[in-house]
């Protein structure tokens, strides 16, 4: 399965990165929410896959008694997902805000901190 | 700290300049400098006989002894002529200004700049570590930028101001990188250790860039061409500052960096062929220009660039005539320039102009100043027995000494020395006697603050030409000494040498000069027809800074063009660069052999993240886009339920959701997508795909390797016996790792906290 993931992460890259030069900020957003999740399933697929072993110890013993998947990228992908949430919804909002105040979503004309030509 | 003492002073200034009327000079910042510059010049005037005995004086303070970097000063010949040049013309000059600028409202600033620059350039000249000596060098830069600029309200001398700092800023950089060079090369920085160890720079690898370096910190210091152009432009600064800083000391700093370097550099071809070529093209343009010139200030600063050539001219060679005359010909122009220039500054301040087309018959009315003029231009004209005959009598001696290039060297300074007669007449003689134009009536003799100094640099022009030989033993051959690193090779000072060539050049040269003298009104005329159709070097500079101005404009707009996409684009492609650039050079692509087989749920899971994500990019609406995003973050997790991690699961379904409902309700406030046109995205897909093939590459590599899990292993060990928990994943969040999952907490309050804010806040719709 790692094989799989790793080209299916690609294509998520892949997405992510088109989205992310389009002129629409909306687009933008879409390619970070693809980008975030790629990442995690980056994380994911370097601690290996194993199927039906979750990390857990049974009742009575003191460590897993046999192999079990790995917990350490489980852990640190549950982070990430957290802190990419709160990226997204602030970046979301941003843009909301964005477009109240310029009216637009093209990035190519928000340039209140740029303008075109400078004298 | 200092601006603070600068505007208590200004104040003590204003206060004392109302208080007082005109006459009087006689304040605390009129005084202070000359008794500063007066005790330095006595206190080495007292180590003349040490250093004449040949020995010198040296004194070392450790200031980054880890870095061998020393702050050490040394006392021989040379840089005792110089420190006794800075000090006896500074306290006569400090005399001069305290009358010429009393009641200015900002006196007290001129004086401690003034003062300031004199203990700079004292440092640079007696400091032995090379790095110390490049601080008192900048700091001489600055001060001098700071005096030409001090009349700050008019446009023209803050460029002037700019200008000169800029040039010799570069140099001053030129000179750092030197410095550093030779410090590799020579193992220390001491300039005493350098010159004890000789041809350790010439027989170097890195003398060449060494040579350059340093001849650029020299030439652009001393104004040589083609560096020439800020020197006559400095004479924007107050009379006083032209003939202390811009005549007699700190454009002499070049001149010394390669009379202090003589020993070390010198002795080379490169060497040889540089200096004469740009001391005899800096000498002789500068003396024809400066014949042009109708305002007497400048005629001044063109002689001062001619005589800047003429030393670099012989500081070129090794014989013991020429460095004889430089060494005298320094001195006798600091005497008759420095005197020349306060003249001109009398002048200016009696007769509020200082063009010679109207300074006429003044020889009466101010018989005193006429006095130092007269003697000064005699000295300047090289007319015996003054000082400067001599000087000229050992120049045509060491140029004609010079065996490869006698009679070019030779000639150009008889056109020069010849233009120099003129010059010395037109300003120490025509303002005075002349009756070429009409008397100016009703002018004054100048105080005697004004008087004391040009009248005895003067006199010690005629006094050392009639008696050389105290200058000689006391100033001269100690200086060639420390120049050439070995005593004896200095040649005798005479005023009468017999008949030879040098006499009959000198004959020449008087007869020319005289002649120039005579017609130099329609010479004048001549030279200005002829020079405004010739390039400027001054517009050179102004086209240079705008050329500099345009690039950084142009180089802004390239790397700058408030395009997001084009952001995030160079961002992508570095990216892409640093890892697909990685694996082709290294040639690091090994595609694993072994695939392990994939079953259908994984097929089914593959297929349906595919479909989300193909469907998030084409779609042009907002809601599909959405649905896209909902499918892709299900699939996600779906693989992480079938791959044993349910809390991922959970969290990556929970947030999943979450991200769909804000955004839906976001979208309701959104315009729609809009088509994106395919055929203007091929670039942005190029990189997109290639990103994509890269990282699943380095995924496919380093998934295929062996994994450590040293990590995990200590969790699974310790999970339940440490921590009581059974669910290794929570266990790590709250427990082993806890401060992330705060840390984490804290990210997402800050987001809401921030998000609060945004949506609270008003939309300024001026803003768009």
């Amino acid at each position: 399965m790692e094989p799989l993931l790793s080209i299916l992460i690609g294509v998520l890259v892949a997405g992510a990165v088109y989205l992310m030069l389009a002129r629409s900020l909306m687009r933008f957003l879409f390619g970070l929410i693809l980008l975030s999740n790629a990442a995690n399933l980056a994380i994911f697929v370097s601690g290996r896959m194993t199927a039906g072993a979750p990390p857990l110890v049974p009742d009575g013993m003191d460590v897993p008694p046999e192999v079990v998947a790995n917990a350490l990228p489980q852990a640190l992908v549950l982070t990430a997902i957290v802190i990419g949430f709160g990226l997204f919804a602030f970046a979301l909002i941003l843009a909301v805000r964005a477009f109240r105040s310029l009216g637009t979503l093209n990035t190519d004309d928000m340039r209140v901190a740029e303008p075109k030509e400078k004298g | 700290m200092s601006g603070a003492i600068v505007q208590f002073l200004d104040d003590r200034a204003n206060y004392v300049a109302s208080s007082s009327s005109s006459h009087g000079w006689v304040t605390p910042a009129g005084i202070i400098p000359v008794i500063i510059a007066g005790a330095l010049f006595v206190w080495l005037v007292q180590a003349l006989p040490v250093i004449a005995d040949g020995s010198s004086l040296r004194y070392v303070w450790p200031w980054v002894p880890t870095l061998g970097v020393n702050v050490s000063f040394l006392i021989d010949g040379l840089s005792l002529m110089f420190g006794l040049l800075i000090t006896g013309i500074g306290a006569l000059v400090m005399l001069y200004s305290a009358k010429y600028l009393a009641g200015h409202p900002q006196q007290a600033r001129f004086s401690l700049l003034l003062t300031s620059f004199m203990l700079a350039m004292l440092g640079l000249v007696m400091a032995d570590n090379l790095l110390s000596l490049f601080v008192f060098w900048e700091l001489t830069t600055i001060t001098s930028y700071l005096l030409i600029g001090f009349n700050h309200d008019s446009a023209k001398s803050r460029r002037s101001a700019l200008q000169a700092l800029l040039v010799t800023g570069v140099g001053g950089l030129a000179l750092l990188a030197a410095i550093i060079l030779i410090g590799t090369v020579a193992g220390t920085f001491e300039l005493s250790e350098i010159r004890a160890m000789p041809g350790v720079l010439t027989q170097s690898t890195l003398y060449l860039p060494i040579l350059i370096l340093v001849l650029l910190a020299a030439f652009t210091k001393s104004a040589q061409m083609p560096f020439h152009f800020w020197l006559p432009n400095a004479m924007a600064a107050p009379t006083p500052v032209s003939a202390y800083l811009h005549s007699a000391t700190m454009v002499k700093a070049g001149i010394y960096l390669m009379a202090r370097t003589h020993s070390s550099l010198s002795g080379t071809d490169v060497w040889l062929w540089t200096l004469t070529i740009a001391g005899a093209a800096t000498m002789v343009f500068a003396s024809v220009i400066a014949l042009r010139q109708t305002d007497l200030k400048q005629a001044l600063a063109y002689t001062t660039l001619m005589a800047l050539g003429a030393l670099t001219l012989l500081l070129a060679n090794d014989s013991g005539y020429a460095i004889t005359a430089a060494v005298t010909f320094l001195m006798v122009h600091s005497f008759y320039k420095a005197s020349l220039f306060l003249v001109v500054g009398i002048l200016d301040h009696q007769t509020g102009t200082r063009e010679t087309t109207k300074l006429f018959g003044l020889g009466r009315t101010m018989p005193v100043t006429a006095t130092a003029a007269v003697l000064a231009g005699l000295s300047m004209a090289g007319i015996p027995p003054f000082l400067g005959f001599i000087a000229k009598e050992l120049s045509y001696a060491g140029s004609l000494e010079v065996a490869s290039s006698a009679m070019f060297v030779a000639g150009a300074f008889l056109v020069a020395s010849a233009l120099m007669f003129a010059i010395g007449g037109i300003v120490g003689f025509r303002p005075f006697f002349s009756k070429a134009g009409p008397r100016m009536e009703g002018i004054k003799e100048a105080k005697w603050p004004m008087l004391v100094g040009p009248l005895l640099l003067a006199f010690l022009g005629a006094g050392f030409g009639i008696f050389p030989g105290l200058l000689e033993v006391y100033l001269v051959d100690p200086t060639v000494a420390a120049i050439l690193g070995e005593p004896g090779l200095a040649k005798p000072l005479h005023l009468w040498a017999g008949f030879n060539l040098p006499l009959a050049l000198s004959v020449a040269t008087f007869v020319i000069g005289y002649a120039i003298y005579a017609f130099a009104t329609p010479l004048r005329a001549l030279l200005v027809r002829l020079g405004d159709r010739s390039p400027s070097f001054d517009n050179g500079w102004d086209t240079l800074l705008a050329g500099v101005l345009a690039g950084a404009k142009w180089q802004t707009r390239v790397i700058q063009t408030g395009q997001l996409r084009f952001y995030i684009m160079v961002t992508f492609i570095t990216t892409l660069v640093a890892l697909a650039g990685t694996m082709v050079f290294r040639q690091a692509v090994t595609l694993p052999v072994a695939w392990s087989p994939v079953g259908l749920t994984d097929w089914l899971v593959f297929g349906l993240v595919l479909v989300g994500t193909g469907l998030t990019i084409v779609t042009q609406s907002r809601i599909t886009a959405i649905a896209g995003l909902g499918v892709v973050g299900i699939g996600i997790a779906l693989i992480f339920v079938l791959y044993s991690a349910p809390d991922v699961a959970i969290t990556q379904l929970l947030v999943e959701t979450l991200i769909v409902v804000l955004f839906a309700a976001a979208a309701l406030r959104l315009p729609r997508l809009g088509a994106e046109p395919l055929n203007e995205r091929w670039l942005d897909a190029v990189v997109a795909i290639g990103l994509g093939v890269s990282v699943s590459l380095i995924l496919l590599m380093s998934t295929a390797g062996p994994i450590d899990r040293s990590l995990t292993d200590f969790f699974e060990a310790s999970s339940y016996p440490d921590a009581f928990g059974q669910n290794i994943v929570n266990v790590i969040l709250v427990d082993f790792r806890a401060l992330d999952t705060f840390g984490e907490i804290a990210v997402v309050l800050v987001a809401a906290i921030g998000i609060f804010a945004l949506l609270r806040s008003k939309p300024e719709k001026d803003e768009a």
